[in-house]
C-alpha cells in the first residue's frame, strides 16, 4: 500500500471549504474572473501549446533549485554521518504516507492524523482571531477613538513572541493542546486586526463621500463600500496569520512535547528516539502542508481583489 | 430660490502655517444656470464644490439651497467625482439602483428603478447595465455617475472636474450628453462644474467663476457666458465672444499663475 496521495484529499476539501465558507456574499453577482495559476492545475480554458511551454520550464527550473538543495543535504551527510541523507528520508517519507492514519495507543498515531491534530489546532486558534480580530480591526480602522484605546496596547503585545503566551495559557487551562490552540489565536490576532484597520481606514475618500451624498444606511455602507474595500486587506491579513501561525504550531508543540499529538511533538520525539530520518521527513511534510495552506489565501485574494478600472 | 454662498471662509491648518482656501466667497446660482468653477490648483474650486456638497465643515458663513441651510450632504445636491467613485463590486446598474434606493427611499423600490432604468437609459448604457465598472471604458462609468447623480432628481447637480480624466473624443461626447440631460431628460435646475478647461467652461456654462490663489480675494471675477443654447462646439469657436471670454479668463489666469511667481 503505497498511496502517496493519501495526505493530499484532506488539502483538496480545505482549499474547496473554505472560499465559500469566509466569502459569502463577497461576490453577490458570481463574476469571479480567476488568474489562470500555473501550479493550481485549474485552467479555465484549454492549454495553448505557448502555455504548456511557459508552466514546463517553470517546473524544469523549480527543480533546479531543489535538485541544488538535495545535492547540498547530500555532501553535508556524508560529512555529519549522524544527519540523514535524502535517500534514507524519502524512504522513511514513503513509509510514512504509506500508512497515514494508523493508530495505536495515543502516543503512536499515523503522520496524518498528527499533522491533523496540528491543523485542527490552527484552524481553531485562526477562525477565534478572525471572529475577534476582524470586527475589532473595523472598528480600528474607522474610528478614531478606537484607534487611540488599541493601538497602543497593540504595539506593545505584538512585538512578544507568541510562544511566551503559552506559559500563561497553560496556566489558565491545564492542558497543552488547548493552550496551544489560544497561543495561535495571539499569533493570527495582530496581522488581522492590523491588516483589517489599515483596510478600513484606506477606503478612497469619493467613494465614502458618495455613500453620504446618497445617504447609505449602516447595512448598505457596509455591504457595498466597506466590506468590499476592505476585504482584500482581511484575506492580506490571514494570509499573514496564517503562515505565522503554521510556524508557531510546530514550536508549540515542540514546546509542550511529552504525550502531544501535534506534528511539532512528532518531529521532538523523533529527534529524542533518534529517528533522524523521520524527523526530517515530518519537516519536509510541514513545508508542503504550509505551502498549500498559503495556496488557499493566495488564491483567495486573487477572488477578493478589486479589479482596476480599464481607464 | 437658488444655491447662495455667503461669505463662506475655510482654513486647513498645516503643521507651520494655516492655509486659507476660502476667503469670504459670495456666489449666487438661479435655477435653469450652469456656473463653472475655474481657476489653478490650490485655488478652492474643489474645496467650496464639496462645501456646497455639505462634505466639507466651514470656518464662517453660511450655504443655502432653495432657503434651506445645507448641513451635511445630501441627494438634493447631487455629485460627480473625476474618479468616477462607482461601487467596483456592483454593476453600472445596481450602482444606480442602490444609490437611489438610499437616496430616496420614500419613493419605493418601483419608482427607484425606474429612474435607475431611465437615466441609464439616457446615458446609452441600457445594453451594458450588467456590466461592472472595471469591465467598461471611463467614458462609461463616467456616464454611469452622471446618470447616478441625475436618478435621484438632486435640486443641484455638483460635478468636480467630471470630465478631466478622458480623452477628448469622450470628453466632447459627455459634455453634450450633460447638456442634454441637464435641459430636457431631468428637473434639476442648478449645476455648478469645477474644471480645469478654459473652453469647457465657456460651452459650457452661464457664467464662469475665476478663483484666484492667497492672498488675493477667493473670487477674482465672475464672467457672464452670453452664447444661445444650443452651443454647437465647432462653430461656437468662431463666435466673437467665445474669443473674448477666452482671451479674458486666459489673461486672468496667467495673471494668477502661481508657478510664473516661483519660476521669477
Amino acid at each position: 500500500m503505497n498511496d502517496r496521495l493519501a495526505t493530499l484529499p484532506a488539502a483538496d476539501q480545505i482549499d474547496e471549504k473554505l472560499p465559500t465558507l469566509t466569502l459569502g456574499r463577497a461576490t453577490p453577482d458570481g463574476h469571479n474572473h480567476p488568474v489562470p495559476d500555473p501550479s493550481s492545475g485549474a485552467l479555465p480554458s484549454p492549454p495553448s501549446a505557448s502555455r504548456l511551454r511557459r508552466i514546463g520550464a517553470a517546473l524544469g527550473w523549480a527543480l533546479v533549485g531543489f535538485a541544488s538543495l538535495v545535492a547540498l543535504w547530500q555532501l553535508g551527510a556524508a560529512r555529519v554521518p549522524a544527519l540523514p541523507s535524502p535517500s534514507e528520508t524519502f524512504t522513511k517519507l514513503q513509509e510514512l504516507l504509506g500508512e497515514p492514519f494508523y493508530s495505536r495507543g495515543p502516543n503512536d498515531k499515523g503522520i496524518a492524523l498528527r499533522m491533523g491534530a496540528s491543523l485542527q489546532r490552527v484552524f481553531y486558534g485562526f477562525g477565534l482571531a478572525m471572529v475577534v480580530g476582524v470586527p475589532l480591526g473595523f472598528a480600528i480602522g474607522a474610528s478614531k477613538r478606537a484607534w487611540q484605546v488599541f493601538n497602543p496596547l497593540i504595539q506593545v503585545l505584538r512585538p512578544v513572541s507568541p510562544l511566551a503566551w503559552f506559559p500563561i495559557w497553560l496556566v489558565i487551562f491545564e492542558d497543552a493542546g488547548r493552550a496551544a490552540v489560544w497561543v495561535i489565536f495571539i499569533t493570527s490576532l495582530w496581522p488581522t486586526v492590523l491588516n483589517t484597520a489599515a483596510g478600513a481606514a484606506a477606503i478612497p475618500s469619493d467613494q465614502r463621500a458618495v455613500a453620504r451624498v446618497f445617504r447609505f444606511g449602516r447595512v448598505a455602507y457596509l455591504r457595498h463600500v466597506l466590506v468590499p474595500n476592505t476585504l482584500p486587506a482581511i484575506v492580506t491579513g490571514m494570509r499573514v496569520s496564517m503562515g505565522i501561525a503554521w510556524m508557531v504550531i510546530v514550536a508549540v508543540e515542540m514546546l509542550a512535547s511529552g504525550g502531544g499529538t501535534g506534528i511539532g511533538s512528532y518531529v521532538w520525539e523523533q529527534y529524542n528516539a533518534l529517528n533522524l530520518a523521520a524527523m526530517v521527513a515530518a519537516i519536509v511534510l510541514i513545508g508542503v502542508t504550509g505551502y498549500l495552506l498559503d495556496l488557499i489565501f493566495l488564491r483567495l485574494g486573487r477572488v477578493v481583489a478589486i479589479e482596476e478600472p480599464v481607464a | 430660490m437658488a444655491l447662495i454662498v455667503d461669505g463662506i471662509w475655510k482654513t486647513f491648518p498645516h503643521r507651520s502655517h494655516t492655509q486659507t482656501v476660502l476667503r469670504g466667497v459670495d456666489m449666487e446660482v438661479q435655477p435653469g444656470e450652469l456656473v463653472a468653477l475655474i481657476g489653478h490648483s490650490g485655488c478652492g474650486k474643489s474645496t467650496l464644490l464639496k462645501a456646497i456638497g455639505g462634505l466639507l465643515p466651514t470656518d464662517g458663513g453660511t450655504i443655502t439651497l432653495d432657503d434651506v441651510l445645507i448641513d451635511g450632504a445630501g441627494p438634493d445636491r447631487a455629485m460627480v467625482f473625476q474618479s468616477y467613485s462607482l461601487l467596483p463590486r456592483l454593476s453600472l446598474l445596481n450602482n444606480v439602483r442602490f444609490a437611489v434606493r438610499a437616496a430616496r427611499p420614500a419613493w419605493g423600490t418601483a419608482v427607484a428603478d425606474a429612474a435607475a432604468e431611465r437615466y441609464l437609459t439616457a446615458v446609452g448604457l441600457w445594453e451594458h447595465k450588467d456590466k461592472r465598472p472595471a469591465h467598461v471604458s471611463g467614458g462609461m462609468q463616467q456616464r454611469t455617475a452622471v446618470a447616478r447623480a441625475f436618478a435621484v432628481e438632486p435640486r443641484a447637480l455638483l460635478l468636480d472636474e467630471p470630465f478631466g480624466a478622458l480623452d477628448a473624443l469622450t470628453r466632447a461626447r459627455l459634455q453634450t450628453q450633460l447638456i442634454d440631460l441637464w435641459q430636457s431628460e431631468s428637473d434639476t435646475e442648478i449645476v455648478v462644474m469645477v474644471t480645469h478647461g478654459i473652453d469647457e467652461a465657456i460651452l459650457l456654462s452661464d457664467r464662469i467663476v475665476v478663483m484666484g490663489n492667497a492672498p488675493g480675494p477667493s473670487i477674482v471675477d465672475v464672467i457672464p457666458v452670453d452664447l444661445p443654447r444650443p452651443r454647437d462646439r465647432v462653430s461656437v469657436l468662431d463666435d466673437p465672444h467665445f474669443r473674448e471670454v477666452q482671451a479674458r479668463l486666459l489673461d486672468l489666469l496667467m495673471r494668477d499663475d502661481p508657478s510664473e511667481d516661483e519660476a521669477a
